[in-house]
């Protein structure tokens, strides 16, 4: 207790209260009884009902805990504060409970529902922090609960939770492991997570649960190469250690013709006194060798070689080396050296980070040594460095050594020698001799270095350099006798037994070459035998069997004695070499035939030994890792893997419609178009009023709407819901707009439901049949398409209408559901035929409904404009400014159990409340049975936030689909909005998250009012960005398509043709939302952004910057 | 991976723990003070440790062991970094990282590693959003929480986990906005016995002080980028802007960080500032020798060299040093070995000189080897490299931010071998 007291003495000012009642004396009281004084004292602070009290008694708690003092006692005490309304008490509750929860689990227990309480809070943060906790209660009744918690936040809409749960899951693992399998589908599931906040933490899980389940990675290997770069420090270490792992299995090796030449050349040196056999063989190795010649990397092993290189530029070492392995493990050898650079670098880091780089660069200087060699200065020694690193360092520089440089690293050396840490000059001294192993012409010049310092006064300095002559001389002895004289000398004063026994080995060994001294050095010996070392005696009694064998006259009593005191040591392997010995070499009755050999045994030639890096082969283990660097297998350590002889199916990697392939496909589209002359032409000199648009609005409302009511009365089963959304809207004004809008987006309704009627089994048609049907249903559409062609009356629009028609066919067709299909889209059917054949052959149904983008219509507007024609046709085209309606997934029909759901703004105001962002939602049902009742329930806001629901669908046949529209006010922020989608049998939590541009409608301003607002809205409120045009986004009509795309917004005549205005405001509070775009000579342009609310504004301009970019 | 965390002073004792799995008894920490005890210095500590059922990854930092535990696989370097983003945190939180600051902060501390990791793999490592999540104690805030009883913990996530930068708070405010720029380069060289350079090279780091309200995003560039060989980046730094256009476009997180540091290419021949006369004698009989060292600028661009300090560790059988310092002052600590001339700045008319003899322990041998010398100085207002920042510019922002670039040079690991 005298700790705790004199703790609490420490902690001084800030724990004030109560302190003077146990900062007495220990010595009055007793151990005990303080000790039950401080506890009582606590339990009454955290029964009170000041939370000040409950924090200060927590805080002191917290300080018993981290000084490792035991405060279990009082967890009932603390457990009943779990609830507690202050955030910092309840946070230190947690810490308290994470910390004794294990001991106490029947109490621990109290506080679950609390923290299942917490995991349905609104606020994000307490969500998070509620599953954390709650896994970290390591409790094992608990587990199922644990898992419903993960799987529930698994699928939040906050990032944030989403991570939590990815940590949470190697928690439950540990705790139960038989709850792998559901594990792994949580993390399945995580894995296509596609924020970058997720990605490191679910790798992380995968590494921990189910590293060897590598063929989840397989469909998140891309996206995890492309968001590589943004996700935090530590996901990025994880994930490339992940993925160097897993391209080992899917790629071929890119040094595979090299190593299979090396390979080669080995076999027919071996080989080459062999049978036929062994020939064939070798030819099948050619005929292998010329097969895989043309090595092609694979785009995917480039992917993740391009995306991980940047990241050698870390400030985080960690990254650094995992990048760094990966390049060692992965990258062809030409590629390799741009490591060494960024590992150089690390050297200036902390020594702890020194140490375990130099071990890295160790292990790869021995496999690549051209990559460090610029770069050998860097690893000179400082008498400053730890011994630790001064000997890693050394390593180093001996393996760098070759012959161009051996001279700078000898001479290096020498000032090493001098050094005063001497486990650094042993170790120096190995490294001489290592280099004059393997640097033939070095030999001699280190060999006549190392016997200088045998005179040196330091004994280790000689032991060591003894040591390592003594394995230089085996190389060549016979020139080297005066050496061996010289050092049998060195027996009188060296005293190190490594040292001694070198040299006895020595003479013994050649003791030819020394006759007259080796049998004197066995005389000293004997008669120091008793007092020496067990190494020492050892190599006595070897010298003097050799000496017994090779020179018996003069040695033959010296040796009876040396084995007769050998017999009686206390050692044992010394007693049974000398019987041994004694057995051998001295000839006697019993001794057998191998007493003729004697000389044969003892004398025979015996190889060099080669000195070798202990770092040699420690490149099987991954580099960079803890295996690596104890160069022993640590627990969980996964090996890394050896190339596949030939690469597995690389197209397990598609993802199913790989978005951003469908996105260029189409932008190409886009392009072309672009560049015929009308379109380009027309716009440089159209000037449109738009403000007279509004104005037609109304006149052009009805027709369409008629329109729209007569395709609707003719399919027999058309939606109620959307028939009632017509009856309101036959009171709105703006009707018409959101008319001729569903009537784009959602044609399949009508269409649909006319199909089913014709044929019960539709759905399960294949898509030729749906296509056959399509174009069976022309004739009833064509009546439509005429009184709409009669509308335009102008070419130009039909096309621009069908060029999005076209587009639009592509994604319905390309995505599962019964196909869409407008009365517009109708009318070209025949036309669009073959390009409708290749859509329909895509074997990969997508989720994923690519965006409609009709940007053409928007333009040609103004073009129309300018030709002067009818209000009416403009009416429908100006009002809706569509461009791009992109389908977002709300639900995934798996996770939907069947019930598929996606939603697209449509960029329509939305009639019931104009403040509101319409959202239009289209529920599939790919399951065998109806799904009934689909309603919203429980929308979780932001404050301001409100839902307006739409009408609930009471029955969704099996195979149906159905559009609806409700609608959204986000208060003009971005923050998702939150709800329950509820069928008849289940809830799915679902959000919705506006792009900041849809959270504006368009404005019609003329030039003037654009400049009178922009001259308003200066300073703070404009944002001005210079930005480099995309190879794509040269031209007019791109830049305005990109823009609009972005953002609902209209254009602003401008007299200029380098200029692009655009004009709306937010959908709640109606603030003007004008954006400029200059072209700039060269390419450049420069952004304009005016906006009073400034959020909208500065993220408006990062999504419009990163859509003319590209 | 990282299991438990024991923060250790010198003296051997634990004086935290922090587990964040299953508690792991402190005894763990025996084998930690086996492997101290055998290495002597703290420098020579191995930072990896095995031990029959953990791994130890150790490092020691301002006189404290942070020694986490290990018990499976995972990157050393993984935990070291880490480890030492723990120990600048405390820096940044308490303004020096030291067993008195962490004891008086314990709670704090506590609830940062809580933030810092979850299940052992780090969860909020940046400063700016750890600010947000707990306030740094400051006498007033512990003041107005006494009496208001608020606390230090933020109720709502920081925006910054969730946004593209999350290094950087939202709804930062200053009434004077700056940004200043500090470029620190070091030489790190060995000179041998007569002078010659036997390496040398610079190392770099831009550290920055930004202080500017909401998001502005800077681009800064300088004169001469194609100096700079090898450079690494705080992760704001936009990287594809660096490879195409060689200029640092980034949106700064609030406050203090290290914006990028670099490596000057070593084909330019590196500027010696000072050069070195020196000569150390220890004589056979009379267990004595003679020192004699005389500094001088050399390079200096035209400015004067500062703080000019000479350390030497000399041979354990030096008892005491009788010297005479034409300029500054000298001690000798009979205990350490360490010989430190504070010479101060250096001018070109009179050089400094130390000069006089050094008493040996009697009947031991003389020294086989002289020790080396390690110089530290510095040069305010001037690149080694010659570096200079172009120019910075700032948008996204309105007003006028004050911008100030500062430039020292300081010897790194400078030493002279005799």
């Amino acid at each position: 207790m005298s700790t705790g007291s004199a703790f609490n003495d420490e902690k001084g000012g800030s724990s004030s209260t109560g302190e003077p009642e146990y900062g007495h004396d220990p010595a009055s009281g007793g151990i005990f009884s303080s000790d039950y004084k401080r506890h009582d004292d606590l339990k009454e602070m955290l029964d009170s009902n000041k939370d000040s009290l409950k924090l200060e008694a927590m805080k002191r708690i917290v300080a018993m805990i981290a000084r490792g003092k035991n405060a279990s006692d009082l967890f009932p005490a603390v457990v009943k504060n779990v609830a507690c309304k202050n955030i910092e008490v309840k946070k230190l509750v947690y810490v308290y409970l994470v910390r004794y929860a294990e001991e106490q689990q029947d109490l621990a227990l109290l506080s679950i529902s609390t923290f299942q309480r917490g995991l349905k809070d609104p606020n994000q943060l307490i969500r998070a922090s509620a599953l954390r906790v709650l896994s970290s209660i390591r409790v094992t009744i608990i587990v199922p609960i644990m898992m419903l918690a993960i799987k529930e936040a698994a699928s939040d809409m906050s990032p944030y939770v989403r991570k939590t749960a990815a940590h949470a899951i190697p928690k439950l693992y540990s705790l139960d492991p038989e709850q792998k399998d559901q594990l792994i589908e949580v993390i399945e599931k995580l894995l296509a997570d596609k924020t970058t906040l997720v990605a490191g933490s679910v790798v992380m899980a995968f590494e921990e649960v189910c590293p060897e389940r590598i063929d989840l990675i397989h469909k998140n290997y891309r996206k995890l190469c492309n968001l590589l770069i943004d996700v935090e420090e530590w996901g990025q270490v994880v994930i490339i250690n992940m993925l160097t792992r897993y391209a080992r299995t899917q790629f071929l090796n890119p040094n595979i013709n090299e190593s299979l030449l090396e390979e080669g050349g080995e076999k027919a040196f071996y080989g080459s006194d062999d049978d036929d056999e062994d020939d064939e063989e070798k030819k099948a190795e050619a005929a292998a060798l010329a097969k895989r010649k043309p090595y092609v990397m694979d785009p995917d092993h480039r992917l993740l070689l391009r995306n991980t290189k940047p990241l050698l530029q870390s400030r985080n070492a960690a990254v650094v080396m995992a990048v760094a392995q990966l390049y060692f493990h992965l990258a062809p050898k030409a590629e390799v050296g741009v490591i060494a650079k960024a590992l150089v670098r690390l050297m200036r880091s902390h020594s702890e980070v020194q140490y375990v780089v130099l071990q890295n660069v160790a292990t790869m200087t021995i496999k690549r040594r051209g990559m460090f060699e610029p770069y050998l200065k860097s690893f000179y020694i400082r008498s400053t460095d730890p011994t630790q690193i001064k000997i890693l360092k050394l390593e180093v520089l001996t393996n760098l050594a070759n012959e161009t440089n051996i001279s700078t690293i000898l001479r290096e050396f020498q000032t090493y020698i001098k050094s005063m840490d001497k486990d650094f000059v042993a170790a120096t001294i190995q490294a001489i001799g290592r280099c004059a192993t393997n640097i033939g012409e070095v030999r001699d010049t280190c060999l006549n270095g190392l016997v200088q310092l045998l005179s040196n006064r330091d004994e280790l300095v000689v032991a060591e350099s003894v040591v390592v002559i003594k394995k230089l001389l085996q190389m060549q002895p016979e020139q080297h006798s005066d050496i061996i004289k010289h050092m049998a000398k060195l027996t009188d004063n060296i005293q190190v037994p490594m040292a001694r026994a070198s040299i006895l080995w020595l003479i013994g060994e050649y003791c030819e070459h020394v006759p007259k001294i080796a049998p004197d050095v066995l005389r000293k010996m004997a008669k120091t035998f008793t007092n020496e070392e067990d190494i020492v005696k050892l190599q006595i009694i070897n010298l003097a069997a050799k000496l017994y064998l090779t020179n018996s006259k003069q040695t033959k009593l010296l040796t009876q004695y040396v084995l007769n005191l050998a017999k009686y040591d206390q050692n044992y392997d010394i007693r049974d070499r000398a019987r041994f010995i004694r057995q051998l070499i001295v000839p006697t009755d019993k001794s057998g035939a191998l007493s003729k050999y004697a000389k044969k045994l003892f004398l025979a030639l015996k190889p060099a030994p080669v000195l070798e890096s202990p770092f040699k082969d420690r490149d099987h283990f991954q580099l960079g890792s803890l295996s690596h660097l104890l160069n022993t297998k640590a627990g969980g350590y996964q090996e890394l893997p050896d190339w596949p002889e030939s690469a597995p199916d690389p197209s397990v990697r598609n993802v199913e419609v790989p978005e951003w392939t469908k996105c260029t496909s189409r932008k190409e589209r886009k392009e072309k178009k672009v560049e015929k002359p009308f379109y380009s032409d027309s716009e440089g000199e159209s000037g449109p009023t738009e403000s007279a648009d509004s104005e037609s609005d109304s006149g052009s409302g009805s027709e369409s709407g008629s329109e729209e009511s007569g395709s609707a009365s003719e399919s027999e089963e058309s939606e109620e819901e959307s028939e009632s959304e017509e009856e309101e809207e036959d009171e709105e004004e703006e009707r018409t707009k959101k008319k001729k809008k569903i009537d784009k987006i959602k044609p399949k309704k009508p269409e649909s439901a006319e199909s089913e009627q014709s044929s019960g089994e539709e759905q399960k048609r294949s898509r030729k049949g749906g296509k056959e049907r399509r174009s069976g249903s022309e004739s009833e559409s064509e009546e439509e398409s005429e009184s709409e062609s009669s509308e335009s009356e102008s070419e130009s629009e039909e096309e621009s209408e069908s060029d999005a028609d076209t587009k639009k066919k592509k994604k319905t067709s390309a995505s599962k559901p019964p196909p869409k299909q407008t009365k517009k889209e109708s009318k070209r059917e025949t036309k669009e035929m073959s390009l409708l054949d290749l859509d329909d052959f895509e074997p990969t149904p997508s989720p994923q409904v690519t965006p409609i983008n009709n940007f053409l219509s928007n333009s040609l507007v103004t073009d129309l404009e300018g030709l002067s024609l009818t209000d009416t046709v403009l009416a429908p085209t100006t009002i809706a400014p569509s461009s791009s309606v992109r389908m977002h997934e709300l639900l995934h029909r798996i996770t939907g159990e069947g019930l598929g759901v996606e939603y697209c703004f449509s960029r329509q105001p939305f009639s019931p409340d104009p403040h509101m962002v319409a959202v239009q939602i289209q529920f599939t049902n790919n399951t065998s049975s109806e799904t009934k009742s689909l309603h919203i329930e429980e929308p979780k806001l932001q404050s301001g936030m409100r839902i307006k629901e739409f009408p609930e669908i009471e029955v969704l046949p099996a195979g149906e689909s159905v559009n609806v529209v409700m609608g959204i006010d986000f208060c003009d922020s971005t923050q998702a909005a939150n709800f329950q989608l509820c069928t008849h049998t289940r809830k799915f939590f679902v959000s919705i998250q506006p792009p900041v541009g849809e959270l504006m409608m368009p404005a019609f301003l003329t030039e003037n009012e654009f400049k009178k607002e922009q001259g308003q809205l200066m300073g703070m409120n404009e944002i001005t960005e210079k930005l480099t045009l995309g190879e794509k986004c040269q031209s007019d009509h791109a830049i305005i398509e990109r823009v609009t795309a972005t953002a609902n917004l209209s254009r602003v005549p401008c007299g200029s043709d380098k200029e692009y205005r655009f004009a709306g405001k937010t959908v709640s509070s109606g603030s003007l939302v004008l954006v400029t775009v200059v072209r700039k000579e060269g390419g450049g342009a420069q952004l304009t952004v005016n906006c009073e609310k400034m959020v909208i504004g500065t993220m408006l301009v990062k999504d419009i910057l990163q859509a003319l970019t590209q | 991976m990282i299991h438990s965390l024991f923060l250790i002073n010198y003296a051997g004792d634990i004086f935290l723990e922090k587990h964040w799995k299953s508690v792991i008894s402190r005894s763990v920490c025996d084998y930690f003070f086996e492997a101290q005890e055998k290495a002597g210095e703290p420098d020579n500590v191995p930072p990896v440790i095995r031990t029959p059922h953990h791994y130890l990854i150790n490092i020691f930092r301002e006189k404290i062991f942070f020694v986490s535990v290990i018990q499976t696989e995972v990157p050393p370097l993984f935990v070291i970094e880490f480890l030492h983003r723990v120990a600048e945190m405390f820096q940044d939180y308490f303004g020096e990282c030291s067993e008195a600051a962490i004891k008086d902060n314990v709670v704090i501390v506590y609830e940062l590693l809580e933030e810092m990791l979850d299940n052992g793999f780090p969860l909020a490592t940046e400063s700016n959003i750890l600010k947000e999540l707990i306030k740094p104690p400051t006498i007033l805030r512990s003041m107005v929480n006494t009496i208001t009883g608020s606390s230090n913990l933020g109720e709502t996530l920081p925006t910054g986990q969730l946004s593209s930068v999350p290094w950087r708070r939202v709804g930062v405010k200053y009434t004077n906005n700056e940004a200043y720029f500090d470029v620190v380069e070091e030489i790190d060289a060995i000179l041998d016995k007569s002078g010659t350079t036997v390496f040398a090279e610079i190392q770099g780091v831009v550290d920055a002080c930004v202080k500017l309200t909401g998001m502005p995003d800077l681009t800064l560039s300088f004169m001469n980028p194609r100096l700079l060989d090898d450079v690494s980046f705080h992760p704001c730094v936009r990287f594809k802007r660096w490879e195409s256009e060689k200029v640092l476009s980034f949106i700064p997180p609030d406050g203090n960080f290290r914006l990028m540091s670099y490596h000057v290419n070593a084909q330019n021949l590196v500027a010696i500032p000072v050069y070195v006369k020196q000569n150390i004698n220890f004589f056979d009989s009379g267990s004595s020798g003679r020192l004699d060292i005389t500094v001088g600028p050399k390079q200096t661009m035209g400015k004067t060299v500062e703080n000019v300090i000479v350390t030497i560790h000399m041979p354990k059988v030096v008892l005491s040093a009788n010297l005479t310092a034409t300029q500054g002052t000298y001690t000798y600590d009979p205990v350490t070995k360490i010989l430190v001339w504070d010479i101060g700045k250096l001018t070109q008319q009179k050089l400094p000189n130390l000069k006089g003899s050094l008493s040996l322990q009697s009947g031991a041998p003389k020294p086989e080897e002289n020790p080396s010398l390690n110089i530290d100085l510095k040069i305010q207002q001037l690149a080694i490299s010659g570096l200079k920042v172009n120019r910075l510019d700032m948008y996204g922002e309105k007003y006028k931010p004050f911008k100030g670039v500062k430039y020292v040079t300081k010897a790194g690991k400078f030493q002279v071998r005799t």
